[in-house]
């Protein structure tokens, strides 16, 4: 059955860096494909027509390459129908998931399990990332070309850098017959101990154990010559340090085929949020200094870093809920990143629209090779509308996710979604934005 | 000495000058009138144990719940005897002894014991932060007993008893203190005491046991034990533990004791009147050597002996005016 479905979002600002647009523009999608993007297109009978609010901005939908969607083994945490739900929320039309679930995604079972929940959820599109070495053991090659062939879009240990070089390379070499990126965690486990902080100055007077952020250069510096020597793609996930990115824009200088992502959180918050030993500023990397802030900044606006990710890491209260060596890292991001970004990297001026759109959309979708990252002509109509002007108070008990892991709740932003659409459909509207009936009414 | 004209009595009778904090969790939950308000009333808290009834009642009818999910003789003694001076009810959970073996976690531990009404919680753990976690969860008030590698803010006042006592004043001191800092919650502790208090503070250890800025502290930190030493009123010596050596920090305690060992040849750089301190329990021979654990500049059976009005003190001031 051809799906001919015709709808017209008409009177927003369209931004589409892929396209070179940037300004006011009408956007028609028919039968689930962007059709046509323009100034005040011809409405043809039987379209069903969005007026976009005021200040809204259509984007290509955001990819957000960097979840746990915790299912299968950790349901309790999060699921794969819970996450996306979260994820389309929070303005993304797709997710790459992280392979660290249990079992591992190290195999096409897992993979298919994964593809088959977010099919029966029908939000956001889902991408498995599957396991570089077989159980995450670091210790022998995934069957990556199985993987591959079941639909991952990459392969890593997330959670756990690859810590053999030799591996490393061989994996880089191996992935690249799939053109397939390798995602590392850049950590070096021999140097970061049993740390749970950044060790600096806080972690020292909490008398928390330190995560020297050399532990992550180290590995970032290995990954640079490694995919320098390999000429195989790397991609370096949550980059926190000032370190990590100077050795990724020296990498770049040189040609080596590195991109590298950095979650809301380390660009907004730093270590001195730890006094209150509140485990919703754990996570790993952790928080850094102000300098490393600064830096991850100055890599967002120069290009040094690619994309934006949260490395949403959903857990549950009662784990979360506990001492703060033994509480597990991580926060989520799916429903703040948007909000986050537009408030302190958009409204400041740290970056304009577009590079918003390249940090969330074009970029991912790029490094993932995964359908996306612009409003082409015949691209399946993925769409962000966002709200910049829009007042934001997170509360994290109205989440979708299962988890409420967030350093943000009770925050105040501007901005926030309006709306999001997969594949023509609309599967998200904010009610608290306004205008958002129209979008809700052609639901 | 300062003036005791305001030390509050503690028979209970008179109203305690109380302190702003709910839990003492940290020095740093304290200004330097409080601490002084703790000193003046720790030594009024002495008297008590040179009677021949060594008991008051200010603290009767009062609950107090020693939680001590780590191995510790001398500070839950300490505070059971202060609470037992005091009159307090007294409720000793260990954690080997506590539902915290079938895998209890410790919020739940909480709660269950504050559904029963207890006034003061003295609580140490293995993890820092522990005592902000329980602070959170109850109304009880909170006595951080030792926390990791945070803080142990009773140490840190029993120590400034102690100097005090044996120097009148404690700004201006010059106070070393030497040995593993990196894992010292009483190193912590006493940092933010002495430097309140205007004393110089100086400290030293191996290169990998140092805290990193700690000049923003305000403290000097040196990795030689002479330069250390050179001219203090006070050297504080802080236990080694034997263990660390698998952390790569040292490669033997014979040579920790060559490098850092607190020797009488070593003393003979302070000032002919500095006294010797250690918050226990020692190693001979390693940290320090015997004849200067057991010579006359050693006042480390008066530290513990303070200790006890020291936790009187704390527990009279946070305790006095039932929670909630």
């Amino acid at each position: 059955m051809v799906d001919d479905t015709r709808i017209m979002l008409t009177g927003g600002h369209v931004v589409d860096p892929v396209n070179d647009v940037n300004g006011p523009a009408d956007v028609l999608i028919a039968g689930g494909r962007v059709a046509a993007v323009g100034r005040d297109l011809p409405i043809e009978p039987g379209t069903t027509v969005i007026e976009v609010p005021r200040h809204g901005v259509v984007c290509p939908g955001f990819i957000d390459m960097h979840v746990h969607l915790r299912e299968p083994g950790d349901e309790h945490k999060e699921t794969v129908a819970t996450g996306v739900a979260a994820a389309v929320a929070g303005g993304f039309t797709a997710v790459a998931c992280m392979p660290n679930t249990t079992p591992v995604n190290d195999h096409a079972g897992v993979t298919r399990l994964i593809q088959e929940k977010a099919a029966e959820a029908g939000l956001a599109r889902v991408y498995p990332v599957g396991a570089a070495t077989k159980g995450r053991d670091g210790a022998q090659l995934a069957e990556i070309g199985e993987l591959h062939a079941a639909g991952c879009v990459a392969i890593s240990d997330d959670g756990r850098p690859i810590a053999n070089a030799l591996l490393m390379r061989r994996a880089l070499e191996y992935a690249s017959m799939f053109d397939m990126p390798v995602i590392d965690h850049c950590e070096d486990r021999s140097l970061a101990g049993e740390g749970v902080a950044h060790e600096g100055y806080h972690a020292a007077t909490l008398g928390l154990r330190g995560l020297p952020a050399a532990a992550e250069e180290i590995i970032v510096e290995r990954d640079v010559a490694l995919s320098g020597l390999t000429g195989s793609p790397v991609h370096l996930a949550h980059l926190s340090s000032r370190g990590a990115i100077r050795a990724v824009r020296d990498g770049k200088a040189r040609g080596v085929r590195v991109s590298c992502e950095v979650t809301p959180h380390h660009l907004i918050l730093t270590d001195d949020r730890l006094a209150g030993y509140d485990t919703n500023y754990k996570m790993n990397p952790p928080l850094r200094e102000a300098a490393d802030l600064d830096t991850l900044l100055d890599g967002v606006r120069d290009g040094t870093i690619d994309c934006i990710a949260t490395d949403h890491a959903p857990h549950h209260y009662d784990e979360k809920h506990a001492e703060f060596d033994r509480a597990p890292f991580g926060v989520i991001g799916l429903e703040t990143a948007v909000s986050v970004c537009l408030d302190r990297l958009v409204h400041p001026g740290h970056v304009t629209l577009v590079r918003l759109v390249e940090l969330m959309s074009t970029n991912p979708a790029s490094i993932l090779s995964v359908p996306g990252g612009t409003l082409g002509v015949g691209v399946p109509a993925d769409i962000t509308v966002l709200a910049p002007e829009l007042a934001v108070t997170v509360d994290s008990s109205a989440f979708k996710s299962l988890a409420r892991n967030t350093p943000f709740d009770g925050w105040g932003f501007r901005g926030g979604v309006t709306a999001t659409i997969v594949g023509g459909r609309v599967v998200y509207t904010n009610a608290a934005a306004e205008g958002a009936e129209a979008f809700t009414n052609a639901m | 000495m300062p003036p005791t004209a305001d030390v509050p009595t503690p028979d209970g009778l008179g109203a305690p000058v109380g302190l702003r904090t709910k839990d003492l969790l940290s020095i740093g939950d304290l200004s330097p009138e409080e601490i002084y308000l703790i000193l003046d009333t720790a030594e009024a808290m002495k008297e008590v144990g040179t009677r021949s009834i060594k008991k008051v009642p200010a603290l009767r009818g009062r609950t107090v719940v020693n939680l001590f999910f780590e191995a510790s003789t001398r500070t839950r003694t300490s505070f059971e005897v202060a609470q037992k001076r005091l009159s307090a009810d007294t409720i000793n959970i260990a954690a080997s002894g506590s539902s915290v073996v079938k895998g209890e976690t410790l919020a739940d531990t909480v709660r269950n014991l504050e559904a029963m009404a207890p006034d003061v919680i003295v609580v140490r753990h293995q993890s820092a932060g522990a005592g902000h976690l329980v602070a959170r969860l109850c109304r009880a008030r909170v006595i951080n007993a030792g926390d990791g590698m945070h803080e142990h803010p009773t140490q840190a006042l029993l120590d400034a008893l102690t100097i005090r006592e044996r120097k009148g004043t404690i700004k201006g001191l010059k106070v070393s203190i030497i040995g593993d800092l990196l894992h010292s919650r009483v190193l912590r502790s006493n940092v933010l005491l002495l430097r309140a208090l205007g004393a110089d503070v100086s400290v030293c250890g191996p290169a990998t046991m140092m805290l990193p800025d700690m000049a923003r502290l305000g403290v000097r930190a040196t990795t030689s034990i002479d330069e250390a030493v050179e001219g203090a009123d006070v050297v504080m010596l802080l236990r080694i533990q034997l263990e660390r050596m698998r952390g790569y920090f040292f490669p033997s305690l014979r040579e920790y004791f060559q490098l850092f060992g607190m020797t009488a040849e070593r003393l003979k750089r302070a000032k002919p009147d500095a006294i010797i301190m250690h918050p226990g329990p020692m190693n001979r021979g390693v940290e320090i050597a015997s004849d200067v654990a057991d010579g006359p500049c050693s006042v480390i059976l008066e530290q513990v002996a303070n200790g006890v009005a020291v936790r009187m003190a704390v527990l009279y001031l946070l305790a006095d005016e039932p929670q909630g």
